[in-house]
Protein backbone atom coordinates (compact mmCIF):
# COMPACT_ATOMS: atom_id res chain seq x y z
CA UNK A 1 0.00 0.00 0.00
CA UNK A 2 1.06 3.54 -0.48
CA UNK A 3 1.30 6.98 1.03
CA UNK A 4 2.20 10.31 -0.56
CA UNK A 5 5.93 9.72 0.01
CA UNK A 6 6.03 6.37 -1.78
CA UNK A 7 4.16 7.91 -4.70
CA UNK A 8 6.73 10.71 -4.93
CA UNK A 9 9.56 8.19 -4.79
CA UNK A 10 8.04 6.08 -7.52
CA UNK A 11 7.47 9.13 -9.66
CA UNK A 12 11.13 10.13 -9.29
CA UNK A 13 12.21 6.60 -10.27
CA UNK A 14 10.06 6.74 -13.40
CA UNK A 15 11.61 10.09 -14.29
CA UNK A 16 15.07 8.55 -13.91
CA UNK A 17 14.11 5.74 -16.27
CA UNK A 18 12.78 8.23 -18.78
CA UNK A 19 16.17 9.97 -18.75
CA UNK A 20 17.95 6.63 -19.21
CA UNK A 21 15.62 5.74 -22.03
CA UNK A 22 17.02 8.58 -24.08
CA UNK A 23 20.49 7.04 -23.91
CA UNK A 24 21.09 5.08 -27.08
CA UNK A 25 20.75 1.33 -27.16
CA UNK A 26 18.44 1.20 -24.14
CA UNK A 27 14.74 0.55 -24.62
CA UNK A 28 12.97 0.83 -21.31
CA UNK A 29 9.57 1.91 -22.58
CA UNK A 30 7.89 -1.34 -21.53
CA UNK A 31 9.17 -0.98 -17.97
CA UNK A 32 8.23 2.67 -17.90
CA UNK A 33 4.69 2.10 -19.04
CA UNK A 34 4.33 -0.70 -16.48
CA UNK A 35 5.50 1.57 -13.69
CA UNK A 36 3.27 4.40 -14.89
CA UNK A 37 0.28 2.12 -14.70
CA UNK A 38 1.30 1.03 -11.22
CA UNK A 39 1.67 4.65 -10.15
CA UNK A 40 -1.79 5.54 -11.44
CA UNK A 41 -3.27 2.57 -9.61
CA UNK A 42 -1.52 3.49 -6.38
CA UNK A 43 -2.75 7.03 -6.67
CA UNK A 44 -6.38 5.92 -7.07
CA UNK A 45 -6.00 3.67 -4.07
CA UNK A 46 -4.52 6.44 -2.02
CA UNK A 47 -7.40 8.79 -2.70
CA UNK A 48 -9.92 6.07 -2.07
CA UNK A 49 -8.20 5.53 1.28
CA UNK A 50 -8.34 9.18 2.12
CA UNK A 51 -12.01 9.23 1.26
CA UNK A 52 -12.80 6.43 3.73
CA UNK A 53 -10.64 7.89 6.46
CA UNK A 54 -12.19 11.31 5.82
CA UNK A 55 -15.61 9.82 6.48
CA UNK A 56 -14.37 8.25 9.70
CA UNK A 57 -13.25 11.70 10.77
CA UNK A 58 -16.58 13.25 9.83
CA UNK A 59 -18.47 10.47 11.64
CA UNK A 60 -16.45 11.31 14.76
CA UNK A 61 -16.52 15.08 14.35
CA UNK A 62 -17.46 16.55 17.73
CA UNK A 63 -19.63 19.15 15.99
CA UNK A 64 -21.70 16.38 14.43
CA UNK A 65 -25.35 16.15 15.54
CA UNK A 66 -25.85 13.49 18.20
CA UNK A 67 -28.91 11.39 18.94
CA UNK A 68 -30.53 13.99 21.19
CA UNK A 69 -30.18 16.61 18.44
CA UNK A 70 -32.15 14.43 16.04
CA UNK A 71 -34.62 13.50 18.77
CA UNK A 72 -35.16 17.20 19.46
CA UNK A 73 -35.77 17.88 15.77
CA UNK A 74 -37.82 14.80 14.87
CA UNK A 75 -39.47 13.67 18.13
CA UNK A 76 -40.20 16.80 20.16
CA UNK A 77 -42.36 14.98 22.73
CA UNK A 78 -39.65 12.43 23.64
CA UNK A 79 -40.48 10.91 27.03
CA UNK A 80 -37.40 9.28 28.51
CA UNK A 81 -37.46 6.07 30.56
CA UNK A 82 -34.27 5.68 32.56
CA UNK A 83 -34.26 2.34 34.29
CA UNK A 84 -32.69 -0.96 33.34
CA UNK A 85 -34.53 -2.33 36.43
CA UNK A 86 -31.35 -4.02 37.52
CA UNK A 87 -28.44 -1.89 38.51
CA UNK A 88 -28.14 1.50 36.88
CA UNK A 89 -29.04 4.22 34.39
CA UNK A 90 -26.58 4.21 31.52
CA UNK A 91 -26.35 7.73 30.11
CA UNK A 92 -24.66 6.48 26.93
CA UNK A 93 -27.82 4.67 25.90
CA UNK A 94 -31.21 6.32 26.23
CA UNK A 95 -34.67 4.85 25.83
CA UNK A 96 -38.13 6.37 25.73
CA UNK A 97 -41.42 6.93 23.95
CA UNK A 98 -42.07 9.41 21.17
CA UNK A 99 -44.33 10.13 18.22
CA UNK A 100 -43.30 10.05 14.59
CA UNK A 101 -45.73 11.82 12.29
CA UNK A 102 -48.62 10.93 14.61
CA UNK A 103 -47.51 7.35 15.25
CA UNK A 104 -46.36 6.10 18.63
CA UNK A 105 -42.84 4.68 18.58
CA UNK A 106 -40.22 3.51 21.06
CA UNK A 107 -36.75 5.03 20.83
CA UNK A 108 -33.42 3.43 21.71
CA UNK A 109 -30.54 5.83 21.19
CA UNK A 110 -26.81 6.00 21.83
CA UNK A 111 -25.64 9.40 22.99
CA UNK A 112 -22.14 10.89 23.06
CA UNK A 113 -21.10 13.90 25.13
CA UNK A 114 -20.30 17.37 23.81
CA UNK A 115 -17.79 18.43 26.45
CA UNK A 116 -15.45 16.66 28.89
CA UNK A 117 -18.00 16.74 31.72
CA UNK A 118 -20.76 15.29 29.57
CA UNK A 119 -18.37 12.73 28.10
CA UNK A 120 -17.51 11.60 31.59
CA UNK A 121 -21.19 11.07 32.29
CA UNK A 122 -21.81 9.38 28.93
CA UNK A 123 -18.57 7.37 28.73
CA UNK A 124 -17.91 8.86 25.27
CA UNK A 125 -20.99 7.09 24.00
CA UNK A 126 -19.82 3.63 25.06
CA UNK A 127 -22.68 1.77 26.72
CA UNK A 128 -22.16 -0.65 29.59
CA UNK A 129 -24.21 -3.80 30.32
CA UNK A 130 -26.85 -1.70 32.09
CA UNK A 131 -27.32 0.22 28.82
CA UNK A 132 -27.93 -2.92 26.80
CA UNK A 133 -30.23 -4.29 29.50
CA UNK A 134 -32.18 -1.04 29.41
CA UNK A 135 -32.45 -1.43 25.62
CA UNK A 136 -33.64 -5.02 26.02
CA UNK A 137 -36.23 -3.93 28.57
CA UNK A 138 -37.46 -1.27 26.14
CA UNK A 139 -37.75 -3.79 23.30
CA UNK A 140 -40.07 -5.99 25.33
CA UNK A 141 -42.07 -3.04 26.62
CA UNK A 142 -42.52 -1.80 23.05
CA UNK A 143 -43.58 -5.23 21.89
CA UNK A 144 -46.22 -5.55 24.61
CA UNK A 145 -47.90 -2.35 23.44
CA UNK A 146 -47.14 -2.78 19.72
CA UNK A 147 -44.91 0.27 19.32
CA UNK A 148 -42.45 0.08 16.43
CA UNK A 149 -38.85 0.59 17.50
CA UNK A 150 -36.45 3.15 16.13
CA UNK A 151 -32.86 2.83 17.26
CA UNK A 152 -30.28 5.54 16.68
CA UNK A 153 -26.75 4.14 16.68
CA UNK A 154 -23.71 6.24 17.50
CA UNK A 155 -20.97 4.52 19.48
CA UNK A 156 -17.27 3.72 19.18
CA UNK A 157 -18.20 0.37 20.74
CA UNK A 158 -19.41 -1.09 24.01
CA UNK A 159 -17.48 0.21 27.01
CA UNK A 160 -14.32 -1.87 27.51
CA UNK A 161 -13.46 -2.04 31.18
CA UNK A 162 -13.61 -3.91 34.44
CA UNK A 163 -17.17 -2.86 35.27
CA UNK A 164 -18.42 -4.03 31.86
CA UNK A 165 -16.76 -7.41 32.20
CA UNK A 166 -17.99 -7.88 35.77
CA UNK A 167 -21.55 -7.20 34.66
CA UNK A 168 -21.27 -9.57 31.69
CA UNK A 169 -21.11 -7.24 28.71
CA UNK A 170 -20.87 -10.22 26.34
CA UNK A 171 -24.06 -11.74 27.68
CA UNK A 172 -25.84 -8.37 27.71
CA UNK A 173 -25.04 -7.72 24.04
CA UNK A 174 -26.04 -11.27 23.06
CA UNK A 175 -29.36 -10.91 24.92
CA UNK A 176 -29.99 -7.55 23.26
CA UNK A 177 -29.43 -9.02 19.77
CA UNK A 178 -31.72 -11.92 20.63
CA UNK A 179 -34.51 -9.60 21.82
CA UNK A 180 -34.11 -7.39 18.77
CA UNK A 181 -34.65 -10.47 16.58
CA UNK A 182 -37.57 -11.85 18.58
CA UNK A 183 -39.81 -8.87 19.30
CA UNK A 184 -42.88 -8.87 17.11
CA UNK A 185 -42.97 -5.20 16.14
CA UNK A 186 -41.39 -3.39 13.17
CA UNK A 187 -37.83 -2.23 13.85
CA UNK A 188 -35.70 0.41 12.12
CA UNK A 189 -32.08 1.11 12.99
CA UNK A 190 -30.18 4.20 11.84
CA UNK A 191 -26.44 4.63 12.10
CA UNK A 192 -26.19 8.37 12.61
CA UNK A 193 -22.43 8.48 13.34
CA UNK A 194 -20.26 5.61 14.48
CA UNK A 195 -21.55 2.05 14.29
CA UNK A 196 -18.83 0.44 16.35
CA UNK A 197 -18.82 -3.35 16.36
CA UNK A 198 -20.83 -5.44 18.84
CA UNK A 199 -21.85 -2.33 20.74
CA UNK A 200 -23.70 -1.13 17.63
CA UNK A 201 -25.04 -4.43 16.34
CA UNK A 202 -26.66 -5.08 19.75
CA UNK A 203 -29.38 -2.56 18.86
CA UNK A 204 -28.91 -2.76 15.09
CA UNK A 205 -30.40 -6.13 14.10
CA UNK A 206 -33.47 -4.44 12.62
CA UNK A 207 -35.93 -4.95 9.74
CA UNK A 208 -34.46 -1.89 8.07
CA UNK A 209 -30.97 -0.53 8.58
CA UNK A 210 -30.35 3.01 7.38
CA UNK A 211 -27.17 5.04 7.50
CA UNK A 212 -26.43 8.70 7.32
CA UNK A 213 -24.13 9.40 4.39
CA UNK A 214 -21.07 9.97 6.58
CA UNK A 215 -21.79 7.29 9.10
CA UNK A 216 -19.49 4.30 9.52
CA UNK A 217 -20.34 0.73 10.49
CA UNK A 218 -17.54 -1.69 11.20
CA UNK A 219 -16.45 -4.91 12.88
CA UNK A 220 -13.52 -3.03 14.46
CA UNK A 221 -12.21 0.53 14.55
CA UNK A 222 -9.57 1.42 11.93
CA UNK A 223 -7.17 1.98 14.85
CA UNK A 224 -7.88 -1.50 16.21
CA UNK A 225 -7.46 -3.15 12.81
CA UNK A 226 -4.23 -1.22 12.16
CA UNK A 227 -2.81 -2.31 15.52
CA UNK A 228 -3.74 -5.98 15.08
CA UNK A 229 -3.17 -6.57 11.36
CA UNK A 230 -0.60 -3.97 10.38
CA UNK A 231 1.03 -3.87 13.83
CA UNK A 232 1.18 -0.12 13.43
CA UNK A 233 -1.14 2.65 14.54
CA UNK A 234 0.07 4.75 11.63
CA UNK A 235 -1.79 2.60 9.12
CA UNK A 236 -5.32 3.71 10.03
CA UNK A 237 -6.08 5.10 6.58
CA UNK A 238 -5.36 1.79 4.91
CA UNK A 239 -7.28 -0.03 7.61
CA UNK A 240 -10.28 2.27 7.15
CA UNK A 241 -10.28 1.70 3.38
CA UNK A 242 -9.84 -2.06 3.70
CA UNK A 243 -12.73 -2.43 6.13
CA UNK A 244 -15.22 -0.92 3.65
CA UNK A 245 -17.05 0.75 6.48
CA UNK A 246 -18.73 3.69 4.71
CA UNK A 247 -22.43 3.97 3.94
CA UNK A 248 -22.09 3.87 0.12
CA UNK A 249 -19.86 0.77 0.31
CA UNK A 250 -22.23 -0.99 2.71
CA UNK A 251 -25.19 -0.14 0.48
CA UNK A 252 -23.29 -1.63 -2.49
CA UNK A 253 -22.68 -4.81 -0.52
CA UNK A 254 -26.38 -5.09 0.28
CA UNK A 255 -25.85 -4.80 4.04
CA UNK A 256 -27.92 -1.66 4.57
CA UNK A 257 -31.17 -0.48 2.99
CA UNK A 258 -30.74 3.23 2.43
CA UNK A 259 -28.25 6.06 2.70
CA UNK A 260 -29.68 9.27 4.12
CA UNK A 261 -27.98 12.21 2.37
CA UNK A 262 -26.05 14.82 4.32
CA UNK A 263 -25.17 18.35 3.26
CA UNK A 264 -21.71 18.86 1.72
CA UNK A 265 -19.11 18.76 4.47
CA UNK A 266 -21.27 16.74 6.84
CA UNK A 267 -24.47 16.75 8.90
CA UNK A 268 -23.21 19.50 11.23
CA UNK A 269 -23.27 22.00 8.35
CA UNK A 270 -27.06 21.90 8.39
CA UNK A 271 -28.74 19.99 11.17
CA UNK A 272 -32.26 20.99 10.14
CA UNK A 273 -31.78 19.69 6.62
CA UNK A 274 -30.20 16.42 7.81
CA UNK A 275 -32.91 15.83 10.42
CA UNK A 276 -35.57 16.46 7.82
CA UNK A 277 -34.02 13.92 5.44
CA UNK A 278 -33.77 11.42 8.28
CA UNK A 279 -37.40 11.99 9.25
CA UNK A 280 -38.52 11.39 5.65
CA UNK A 281 -36.51 8.16 5.56
CA UNK A 282 -37.98 6.93 8.83
CA UNK A 283 -41.54 7.68 7.75
CA UNK A 284 -41.00 6.02 4.40
CA UNK A 285 -39.69 2.78 5.90
CA UNK A 286 -42.20 2.73 8.72
CA UNK A 287 -44.99 3.17 6.15
CA UNK A 288 -43.64 0.26 4.14
CA UNK A 289 -43.34 -1.97 7.18
CA UNK A 290 -46.81 -0.98 8.40
CA UNK A 291 -48.32 -2.40 5.23
CA UNK A 292 -47.01 -5.86 6.08
CA UNK A 293 -48.43 -8.33 8.58
CA UNK A 294 -46.25 -9.11 11.56
CA UNK A 295 -45.80 -12.67 10.25
CA UNK A 296 -44.43 -11.29 7.00
CA UNK A 297 -42.11 -8.97 8.90
CA UNK A 298 -40.82 -11.77 11.13
CA UNK A 299 -40.25 -14.08 8.15
CA UNK A 300 -38.38 -11.40 6.22
CA UNK A 301 -36.30 -10.52 9.28
CA UNK A 302 -35.34 -14.16 9.77
CA UNK A 303 -34.42 -14.60 6.14
CA UNK A 304 -32.37 -11.41 6.10
CA UNK A 305 -30.17 -12.48 8.98
CA UNK A 306 -30.17 -16.23 8.35
CA UNK A 307 -28.68 -15.59 4.92
CA UNK A 308 -26.13 -12.90 5.73
CA UNK A 309 -22.54 -13.74 4.79
CA UNK A 310 -20.38 -14.52 1.76
CA UNK A 311 -18.76 -17.86 1.02
CA UNK A 312 -18.19 -20.29 -1.86
CA UNK A 313 -19.96 -23.61 -2.17
CA UNK A 314 -18.07 -26.64 -3.46
CA UNK A 315 -19.41 -29.99 -4.51
CA UNK A 316 -19.48 -32.62 -1.82
CA UNK B 1 0.01 -25.77 -2.70
CA UNK B 2 -3.61 -24.95 -2.06
CA UNK B 3 -5.45 -27.82 -0.46
CA UNK B 4 -9.01 -26.65 -0.72
CA UNK B 5 -8.97 -24.78 -3.98
CA UNK B 6 -10.36 -27.59 -6.11
CA UNK B 7 -14.04 -28.23 -6.59
CA UNK B 8 -14.20 -31.08 -4.13
CA UNK B 9 -14.93 -30.34 -0.49
CA UNK B 10 -12.61 -31.82 2.05
CA UNK B 11 -14.20 -33.85 4.85
CA UNK B 12 -12.55 -34.11 8.22
CA UNK B 13 -11.56 -37.56 9.45
CA UNK B 14 -10.20 -38.37 12.86
CA UNK B 15 -7.33 -40.53 11.62
CA UNK B 16 -4.24 -40.36 13.78
CA UNK B 17 -1.36 -38.79 11.92
CA UNK B 18 2.04 -40.38 12.28
CA UNK B 19 4.02 -38.38 14.81
CA UNK B 20 7.78 -38.58 14.50
CA UNK B 21 8.86 -36.98 17.75
CA UNK B 22 8.56 -39.10 20.86
CA UNK B 23 9.17 -36.51 23.52
CA UNK B 24 7.81 -33.13 24.37
CA UNK B 25 9.12 -30.55 26.76
CA UNK B 26 6.49 -29.10 29.12
CA UNK B 27 6.62 -25.30 29.05
CA UNK B 28 5.36 -25.15 32.59
CA UNK B 29 7.55 -27.61 34.53
CA UNK B 30 10.32 -28.08 31.96
CA UNK B 31 10.09 -31.88 32.18
CA UNK B 32 10.61 -34.00 29.06
CA UNK B 33 7.44 -36.05 28.84
CA UNK B 34 6.50 -38.97 26.61
CA UNK B 35 4.29 -37.54 23.87
CA UNK B 36 1.94 -40.50 23.64
CA UNK B 37 1.28 -40.33 27.34
CA UNK B 38 0.43 -36.64 27.00
CA UNK B 39 -2.02 -37.39 24.19
CA UNK B 40 -3.68 -40.17 26.13
CA UNK B 41 -3.93 -37.77 29.04
CA UNK B 42 -6.08 -35.17 27.12
CA UNK B 43 -2.95 -33.11 26.42
CA UNK B 44 -2.38 -32.51 30.10
CA UNK B 45 1.19 -32.71 31.40
CA UNK B 46 1.44 -35.99 33.36
CA UNK B 47 4.10 -34.40 35.54
CA UNK B 48 2.63 -31.02 36.58
CA UNK B 49 -0.96 -30.97 35.29
CA UNK B 50 -0.45 -28.08 32.84
CA UNK B 51 -3.02 -28.00 30.01
CA UNK B 52 -1.48 -28.03 26.54
CA UNK B 53 -3.45 -26.64 23.64
CA UNK B 54 -5.87 -29.11 22.11
CA UNK B 55 -6.48 -28.92 18.40
CA UNK B 56 -10.13 -29.05 17.36
CA UNK B 57 -9.62 -32.67 16.24
CA UNK B 58 -8.04 -33.66 19.55
CA UNK B 59 -10.77 -31.83 21.43
CA UNK B 60 -13.62 -33.55 19.65
CA UNK B 61 -11.87 -36.88 20.00
CA UNK B 62 -11.63 -36.36 23.75
CA UNK B 63 -15.39 -35.74 24.03
CA UNK B 64 -17.18 -38.20 21.77
CA UNK B 65 -17.67 -41.98 21.56
CA UNK B 66 -14.98 -43.63 19.49
CA UNK B 67 -16.08 -44.28 15.91
CA UNK B 68 -19.17 -42.06 16.17
CA UNK B 69 -17.66 -39.08 14.34
CA UNK B 70 -19.34 -37.95 11.14
CA UNK B 71 -18.45 -34.64 9.52
CA UNK B 72 -21.78 -32.90 8.80
CA UNK B 73 -20.42 -29.51 7.76
CA UNK B 74 -21.69 -27.78 4.63
CA UNK B 75 -19.23 -27.94 1.68
CA UNK B 76 -18.30 -24.26 1.84
CA UNK B 77 -15.06 -22.28 2.04
CA UNK B 78 -14.34 -18.63 2.76
CA UNK B 79 -14.65 -15.90 0.17
CA UNK B 80 -12.76 -12.64 0.24
CA UNK B 81 -15.76 -10.30 0.07
CA UNK B 82 -13.78 -7.12 0.80
CA UNK B 83 -10.66 -8.02 -1.19
CA UNK B 84 -8.89 -7.58 2.12
CA UNK B 85 -5.17 -7.00 2.11
CA UNK B 86 -3.17 -6.12 5.17
CA UNK B 87 0.43 -7.28 5.37
CA UNK B 88 -0.84 -10.38 3.63
CA UNK B 89 -3.76 -10.89 1.28
CA UNK B 90 -6.67 -12.62 3.01
CA UNK B 91 -6.74 -15.59 0.57
CA UNK B 92 -3.09 -16.19 1.40
CA UNK B 93 -3.85 -16.14 5.14
CA UNK B 94 -6.65 -18.62 4.55
CA UNK B 95 -4.42 -20.92 2.59
CA UNK B 96 -1.71 -20.83 5.25
CA UNK B 97 -4.28 -21.57 7.94
CA UNK B 98 -5.57 -24.51 5.91
CA UNK B 99 -2.04 -25.84 5.45
CA UNK B 100 -1.28 -25.42 9.13
CA UNK B 101 -4.44 -27.04 10.50
CA UNK B 102 -5.47 -29.40 7.71
CA UNK B 103 -8.98 -28.01 8.06
CA UNK B 104 -11.07 -26.11 5.50
CA UNK B 105 -12.20 -23.52 8.08
CA UNK B 106 -11.90 -22.60 11.74
CA UNK B 107 -14.63 -24.98 12.84
CA UNK B 108 -15.27 -28.71 12.76
CA UNK B 109 -18.94 -29.65 12.68
CA UNK B 110 -19.88 -33.21 13.39
CA UNK B 111 -22.66 -35.50 14.32
CA UNK B 112 -21.43 -37.74 17.11
CA UNK B 113 -22.60 -39.54 20.18
CA UNK B 114 -21.47 -38.88 23.72
CA UNK B 115 -22.05 -41.91 25.95
CA UNK B 116 -24.44 -43.22 23.29
CA UNK B 117 -26.47 -40.00 23.25
CA UNK B 118 -26.65 -38.33 19.84
CA UNK B 119 -25.60 -34.72 19.42
CA UNK B 120 -24.40 -32.24 16.86
CA UNK B 121 -21.15 -30.71 17.98
CA UNK B 122 -19.13 -27.79 16.67
CA UNK B 123 -15.54 -27.26 17.77
CA UNK B 124 -13.54 -24.15 16.93
CA UNK B 125 -9.89 -24.38 15.90
CA UNK B 126 -7.91 -21.55 17.47
CA UNK B 127 -4.92 -22.17 15.21
CA UNK B 128 -7.04 -21.24 12.19
CA UNK B 129 -6.72 -17.42 12.20
CA UNK B 130 -7.36 -17.29 15.93
CA UNK B 131 -10.58 -19.28 15.64
CA UNK B 132 -12.17 -16.10 14.35
CA UNK B 133 -15.79 -16.13 13.20
CA UNK B 134 -16.35 -15.23 9.58
CA UNK B 135 -19.14 -16.13 7.17
CA UNK B 136 -18.14 -19.80 7.00
CA UNK B 137 -18.04 -20.35 10.74
CA UNK B 138 -21.34 -18.48 11.15
CA UNK B 139 -22.97 -20.62 8.49
CA UNK B 140 -21.59 -23.88 9.94
CA UNK B 141 -22.85 -22.99 13.42
CA UNK B 142 -26.30 -22.22 11.99
CA UNK B 143 -26.24 -25.39 9.91
CA UNK B 144 -25.24 -27.33 13.02
CA UNK B 145 -28.22 -26.03 14.97
CA UNK B 146 -30.54 -26.82 12.04
CA UNK B 147 -29.01 -30.28 11.85
CA UNK B 148 -29.73 -30.72 15.58
CA UNK B 149 -33.34 -29.72 14.92
CA UNK B 150 -33.60 -32.24 12.04
CA UNK B 151 -32.08 -35.00 14.17
CA UNK B 152 -33.94 -33.86 17.26
CA UNK B 153 -30.83 -33.85 19.43
CA UNK B 154 -28.70 -31.48 21.48
CA UNK B 155 -26.29 -28.93 20.04
CA UNK B 156 -22.89 -28.48 21.64
CA UNK B 157 -20.50 -25.67 20.70
CA UNK B 158 -16.92 -25.66 21.98
CA UNK B 159 -15.61 -22.12 21.56
CA UNK B 160 -11.98 -21.11 21.16
CA UNK B 161 -11.95 -17.80 19.39
CA UNK B 162 -10.44 -14.34 19.32
CA UNK B 163 -13.77 -12.95 18.07
CA UNK B 164 -15.02 -11.79 14.69
CA UNK B 165 -12.78 -12.20 11.63
CA UNK B 166 -11.58 -8.71 10.82
CA UNK B 167 -10.76 -9.57 7.19
CA UNK B 168 -14.44 -10.20 6.46
CA UNK B 169 -15.47 -6.85 7.90
CA UNK B 170 -19.16 -6.21 8.27
CA UNK B 171 -20.05 -9.75 7.15
CA UNK B 172 -18.11 -11.12 10.12
CA UNK B 173 -19.83 -8.71 12.50
CA UNK B 174 -23.25 -9.77 11.22
CA UNK B 175 -22.52 -13.44 11.98
CA UNK B 176 -23.30 -12.46 15.57
CA UNK B 177 -26.85 -11.72 14.47
CA UNK B 178 -27.07 -14.70 12.16
CA UNK B 179 -26.09 -17.30 14.75
CA UNK B 180 -28.39 -15.66 17.30
CA UNK B 181 -31.33 -15.86 14.87
CA UNK B 182 -30.94 -19.61 14.42
CA UNK B 183 -30.25 -20.10 18.12
CA UNK B 184 -33.77 -18.72 18.76
CA UNK B 185 -35.19 -21.45 16.49
CA UNK B 186 -33.37 -24.16 18.42
CA UNK B 187 -34.88 -22.79 21.63
CA UNK B 188 -38.34 -22.91 20.14
CA UNK B 189 -37.82 -26.61 19.41
CA UNK B 190 -36.88 -27.11 23.08
CA UNK B 191 -33.59 -28.72 22.16
CA UNK B 192 -30.70 -28.09 24.55
CA UNK B 193 -27.75 -25.94 23.53
CA UNK B 194 -24.65 -26.49 25.65
CA UNK B 195 -22.00 -23.84 25.23
CA UNK B 196 -18.49 -24.90 26.26
CA UNK B 197 -16.06 -22.01 26.64
CA UNK B 198 -12.37 -22.85 26.39
CA UNK B 199 -9.24 -20.75 26.09
CA UNK B 200 -10.03 -18.16 24.75
CA UNK B 201 -13.70 -17.21 24.31
CA UNK B 202 -13.77 -13.53 23.48
CA UNK B 203 -15.15 -10.62 21.45
CA UNK B 204 -17.96 -11.19 19.00
CA UNK B 205 -18.19 -14.92 19.70
CA UNK B 206 -18.66 -14.27 23.41
CA UNK B 207 -21.08 -11.40 22.72
CA UNK B 208 -23.37 -13.65 20.67
CA UNK B 209 -23.71 -17.40 20.30
CA UNK B 210 -21.32 -18.54 23.08
CA UNK B 211 -23.22 -16.55 25.72
CA UNK B 212 -26.59 -17.94 24.64
CA UNK B 213 -26.20 -21.53 25.86
CA UNK B 214 -28.95 -23.07 27.96
CA UNK B 215 -26.01 -24.26 29.99
CA UNK B 216 -22.62 -22.59 29.84
CA UNK B 217 -19.64 -24.65 30.95
CA UNK B 218 -16.12 -23.26 31.04
CA UNK B 219 -13.08 -25.46 30.87
CA UNK B 220 -10.67 -24.82 33.71
CA UNK B 221 -8.07 -22.35 32.52
CA UNK B 222 -10.40 -20.74 29.99
CA UNK B 223 -10.10 -17.05 29.22
CA UNK B 224 -13.50 -15.41 28.95
CA UNK B 225 -13.85 -11.75 28.12
CA UNK B 226 -15.36 -9.25 25.72
CA UNK B 227 -12.52 -6.76 25.35
CA UNK B 228 -8.87 -7.72 25.51
CA UNK B 229 -6.58 -6.49 28.28
CA UNK B 230 -4.66 -4.40 25.76
CA UNK B 231 -7.77 -2.62 24.47
CA UNK B 232 -8.95 -1.90 28.01
CA UNK B 233 -5.58 -0.55 29.07
CA UNK B 234 -5.33 1.65 25.99
CA UNK B 235 -8.89 2.94 26.13
CA UNK B 236 -9.25 3.63 29.81
CA UNK B 237 -5.94 2.85 31.52
CA UNK B 238 -7.62 0.89 34.29
CA UNK B 239 -5.91 -1.35 36.84
CA UNK B 240 -7.22 -4.86 36.36
CA UNK B 241 -7.41 -7.59 39.01
CA UNK B 242 -5.16 -10.63 38.72
CA UNK B 243 -7.99 -13.04 38.05
CA UNK B 244 -9.51 -10.76 35.37
CA UNK B 245 -11.33 -12.72 32.63
CA UNK B 246 -10.38 -16.10 34.10
CA UNK B 247 -12.80 -19.00 34.56
CA UNK B 248 -13.01 -18.11 38.26
CA UNK B 249 -13.84 -14.47 37.44
CA UNK B 250 -16.59 -15.55 35.03
CA UNK B 251 -18.06 -17.93 37.60
CA UNK B 252 -17.93 -15.37 40.40
CA UNK B 253 -19.78 -12.80 38.27
CA UNK B 254 -22.51 -15.13 37.09
CA UNK B 255 -21.36 -15.18 33.47
CA UNK B 256 -21.14 -18.99 33.30
CA UNK B 257 -22.73 -21.94 35.11
CA UNK B 258 -19.86 -24.22 35.91
CA UNK B 259 -16.09 -24.65 35.66
CA UNK B 260 -14.97 -28.15 34.71
CA UNK B 261 -11.54 -29.74 34.49
CA UNK B 262 -10.55 -30.94 31.05
CA UNK B 263 -10.45 -34.57 32.11
CA UNK B 264 -14.02 -34.30 33.45
CA UNK B 265 -15.62 -32.53 30.47
CA UNK B 266 -16.85 -35.67 28.79
CA UNK B 267 -18.58 -37.02 31.89
CA UNK B 268 -19.99 -33.55 32.59
CA UNK B 269 -21.52 -33.40 29.09
CA UNK B 270 -22.84 -36.92 29.61
CA UNK B 271 -24.68 -35.88 32.79
CA UNK B 272 -26.17 -32.77 31.22
CA UNK B 273 -27.28 -34.60 28.07
CA UNK B 274 -28.77 -37.38 30.14
CA UNK B 275 -30.72 -34.93 32.25
CA UNK B 276 -32.22 -33.23 29.22
CA UNK B 277 -32.90 -36.53 27.52
CA UNK B 278 -34.79 -38.01 30.45
CA UNK B 279 -36.72 -34.78 30.76
CA UNK B 280 -37.78 -35.11 27.13
CA UNK B 281 -39.35 -38.57 27.50
CA UNK B 282 -42.11 -37.47 29.84
ZN1 LIG C 1 4.55 -30.07 33.14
Amino acid sequence: MSDEKTLDLLEAKIQELRELNKVDGLDLSAEISKLEKKLAQMRTELYANLADWERVRIARNTKRPYALDYIGAIFPGFYELHGDRMCGDDRALLTGFAELDGRKVAIIAQQKGRDPAENKERYFGMARPQGYRKATRMMHLAERFRFPIISLIDTPGAYPGLESEEKNIGGAIAASILSMLEIEVPTIAVIIGEGGSGGAVAIGAADRVLMLENGIFSVISPEGAAAILWKSKERVKEAAASLKLTAPELLDMGVIDEVIPEPLGGAHKDIVQTASALKQGLIHHLDELSEKTIDEIMAARYERYRDVGRYSTLSD
Amino acid sequence: MPIFKDKQYFRVKLDKEADESLWLQCKSCGELVFKRRVRENNNICPNCGEYFFLTAKERIESLIDEGSFEDVSRPIIADDPLGFQDEKAYPQRLEEAQQKTGLPSAIILASASISQMPSVIGVMEFQFIGGSMGSVMGEQICHGMEEAIRRHCAFILVSSSGGARIQEGIFALLQMVKTTAVRARLARERLPFISVMTYPTTGGVLASIASLGDIIIAEKGAMIGFAGRRVIKETIAEELPKNFQTDAFALEHGIIDRVVKREDLRSELTSVLKFFQEEKKR
